[in-house]
């Protein structure tokens, strides 16, 4: 792969999502990083400013940049998620904006899935409130590296050093019975741009980074998972007719890794196959390469020739993965139709679609004190909680908590084809074992 | 472990490799619509880097308005030749002759009318996945759309009842009649296609870069002059150096005056710009929710 090159190329991406209720500023924040890192063009401006005319005596607001469809600037609500992109010489980020309402957990977890992280807002008069734990608890159940709670609103509290500390308190209450490793506290302004992009004068008792500046800094490098190779397939590469004679043979496996590390001449186990054998090549379209890495997009050439088809899983032999038919997951319900126990559906986890059955729902996540309950009826849209499911072939996965990519799955109705839940699967009780007949070859 | 880094063209190259074969994989009659423009050039490489050594699973469609630039259109046969693709053209002037896409009176603008042509097109070869080179940050709209995006047996798309899309898992089932509209390059912004353009070192057709064209001056832009719209008494037919931002239709798309002849001048001039991109196509400044309406339609 060819050198990164030149100045003004940003070196990295950085995804992260924004939660907040309705009118804690989020729209206000996102049109302030936009526009104050400069990443508004004129037209977008002169936009801002019709709008302004026609509907705000006058007066530009920045939420109008990120206010999409049509169904929303009638109902003055924004009712999905939608992504903004922008970029420093440091980094391009890629925001995506869920909305504050109270149909808003599927939402998040949508926005939430791929980011490495999370700015929870919060209104410094209010404080701490229902929503702000729950979108704590989402960003820890998916696990999202790192956390920013954002304390905006700081004027109309008179810059009070106390009450930020009031809310920091607040939050590290409950904080230690998530599951989250990194959490920054940042006293700002949307409105007027304090700390955002630019250092706030009202602010001198604090010392840590703006809002920005974080972003461009925070230590997203080991983010993903390099430990324990996956691979899983997507596409056998197979040459129909070459004209290269060399390519004749050829058949390779296509698929971005999902996780650690592949070297050329390292042993691999297929799955389901259940047999060992050879990277003999590891072929990209810009040349052969000695290693490839999670998340690159290769094709493996493998020693011998053996039964491996889309859905199927190249792996190390260290740090092996789960393998089994019955699985136990937190889910989050997305459709209005609700869960009930004994259902079918598809399940699509990596490249591998298969059916499944509900066998019991375990428990369900009570939003309001975050407690879990046992034992309930259905799992309703919106709706957290732990389910056993039974799929008809087995599955070759990590636990979310160890591989967000082989650790994650969704469910499809039957028939409509809707996408019902996101899933992230607990911790394989066994793993794939050696004497459990892999073949090596 | 700091050595295995990807930097952020890498990343969306590796995303969208993924992407595309995962097309490959769930979809049996897919198309891989290609202009000749600089989006559907990067799309053209990055079906290159999925499928290699293999050839392109899938065909080159392109719906012909009539009204293209004649560079646009010859660049798009020869790098579909050089690909050895089977590149489809079917034409709006072939559509209207058949009765398939019907002007309205007066209705020069073949925007509207590119749209029952291509649902025609997927009709007629089976097509059940289109793969499109649209990106998230040209327009408000798009903001919104999924990298996999359902569309009812019309062609439709409906905002409101959009699939979650939740981590690089994709959803592509469908039910027959339906047809899924893919965009690799959803996270791309215009930034990146030209940056990742000069990283593969690709060719893009000569209108992209600084030369002399006859334009007039109409609703603050430069207009090629062209015989569809010939300039109204008032208006003055010039040659101005300008070049290509975007490539809609030669009667709506807008020149812009830039001496701008390499790629690395081009990626200076958008690092300075003060307009987007889709700033220059008279057809989306028609309302705010222009674009909303030719996607609900079946528009890409
Ligand atoms: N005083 C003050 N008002 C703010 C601040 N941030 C946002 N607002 C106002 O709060 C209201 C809601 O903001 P908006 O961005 O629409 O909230 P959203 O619903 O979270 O997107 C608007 O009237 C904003 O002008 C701030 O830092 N200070």
């Amino acid at each position: 792969m060819p050198p990164p090159t030149l100045v003004n190329v940003p070196v990295d991406i950085l995804r992260f999502n924004t939660c907040g209720s309705v009118d804690d500023g989020k729209s206000t924040l996102i049109g302030r990083l936009l526009y104050d890192s400069k990443s508004l063009m004129e037209d977008q401006i002169e936009a801002l400013e019709r709008s302004a005319d026609i509907t705000g005596g006058g007066q530009i607001n920045l939420a109008d940049l990120t206010d999409g469809l049509r169904a929303e600037r009638e109902q003055g609500i924004t009712i999905d998620v939608a992504y903004r992109y922008f970029a420093t010489p440091r980094r391009k980020f890629i925001i995506a904006d869920t909305p504050g309402h109270v149909q808003y957990t599927r939402n998040m977890v949508t926005g939430a899935s791929t980011a490495n992280l999370s700015i929870i807002l919060v209104d410094a008069r209010t404080g701490v409130i229902e929503q702000s734990r729950r979108h704590t608890a989402i960003a820890s159940l998916l696990r999202i590296p790192h956390l920013v709670v954002a304390v905006n609103k700081m004027d109309l509290v008179g810059w009070s050093e106390e009450r930020f500390f009031e809310i920091r308190a607040q939050f590290e209450e409950f904080l230690p019975r998530l599951d989250i490793k990194d959490v920054k506290f940042i006293p700002l302004s949307a409105l007027n741009g304090d700390n955002v992009v630019d250092p706030s004068p009202h602010t001198p008792w604090y010392s840590g980074p703006t809002l920005l500046g974080h972003l461009e800094t925070v230590h997203i490098a080991s983010d993903w998972n390099l430990q324990g190779f996956r691979l899983p397939v997507q596409w056998v590469n197979r040459p129909n007719n070459p004209a290269d004679p060399a390519l004749h043979d050829f058949r390779g496996f296509s698929g971005q890794i999902a996780g650690g590390i592949v070297r050329e001449g390292q042993k691999v186990l297929a799955l389901p196959a259940g047999i060992v054998t050879t990277v003999k090549q590891i072929w990209t379209y810009d040349g052969m390469v000695g290693e490839a890495f999670c998340p690159q997009s290769v094709t493996l050439v493998l020693e011998h020739d053996i039964d491996v088809s889309r859905g199927s899983m190249i792996i190390g032999l260290e740090q092996r993965p789960g393998y089994s038919s019955d699985l136990q997951a937190e889910v989050c319900w997305m459709h209005t139709r609700p869960l009930q126990p004994g259902r079918k559906y598809f399940l699509k986890h990596t490249t591998h679609t298969v059916q499944v059955v509900v066998s019991e729902l375990v428990t369900k996540l009570n939003m309001a004190t975050l407690e879990t309950e046992a034992g309930p009826a259905e799992l309703a849209v919106n709706d957290i909680g732990e389910i056993r499911l039974r799929t008809a072939k087995p599955l070759v996965f990590d636990g979310y908590g160890t591989n967000r990519l082989t650790g994650s799955f969704i469910l499809i109705e039957q028939g409509t084809n809707a996408t019902v839940a996101a899933g992230m699967l607990r911790p394989p009780r066994e793993i794939v074992k050696s004497e459990n007949g892999d073949y090596v070859i | 472990m700091t050595s295995y880094h990807l930097d952020h063209l890498q990343h969306l190259e590796t995303e969208a490799i993924h992407i595309m074969r995962e097309v490959a994989g769930e979809f049996e009659r897919p198309a891989l619509l290609f202009s000749g423009g600089k989006d559907s050039i990067c799309l053209l490489r990055l079906a290159e880097k999925a499928f290699r050594p293999s050839d392109i699973p899938m065909p080159l469609l392109n719906v012909d308005t009539g009204h293209h630039f004649p560079e646009l259109n010859d660049f798009r046969d020869r790098r579909a030749k050089q690909l050895g693709a089977r590149l489809i053209v079917r034409t709006v002037e072939d559509a209207i002759a058949k009765g398939i896409a019907q002007p309205s009176p007066g209705e020069i603008s073949r925007n509207r009318l590119q749209i029952p042509t291509l649902l025609a097109a997927i009709e007629e070869f089976r097509f059940d996945c289109c793969i499109g080179g649209a990106r998230r940050d040209e327009e408000k709209a798009r903001a919104k759309e999924r990298f996999f995006s359902f569309r009812d047996s019309f062609g439709q798309w409906d905002p409101k009842n959009q699939r979650p899309e939740i981590w690089n898992i994709y959803n592509g089932r469908l039910n027959p009649g339906e047809n899924m509209r893919v965009f690799p390059l959803s996270n791309w912004t215009e930034m990146d296609v030209w940056q990742y353009i000069r990283r593969e070192r690709l060719e893009v057709p000569s209108i992209y870069f600084s030369h002399t064209r006859k334009c007039v001056r109409r609703g603050g832009q430069w207009l090629p002059a062209n015989h569809l719209v010939p300039p109204k008494p008032t208006e003055q037919v010039r040659d101005v150096v300008v070049r290509v931002r975007t490539i809609g239709d030669i009667i709506s798309t807008g020149c812009v005056e830039s001496p701008a002849t390499s790629i690395d001048d081009i990626i200076a001039e958008i690092a300075a710009a003060r307009v987007t991109e889709r700033g220059s196509r008279a057809d989306d400044k028609a309302s705010e929710a222009a674009m909303e309406d030719r996607k609900k339609a079946g528009y890409f």
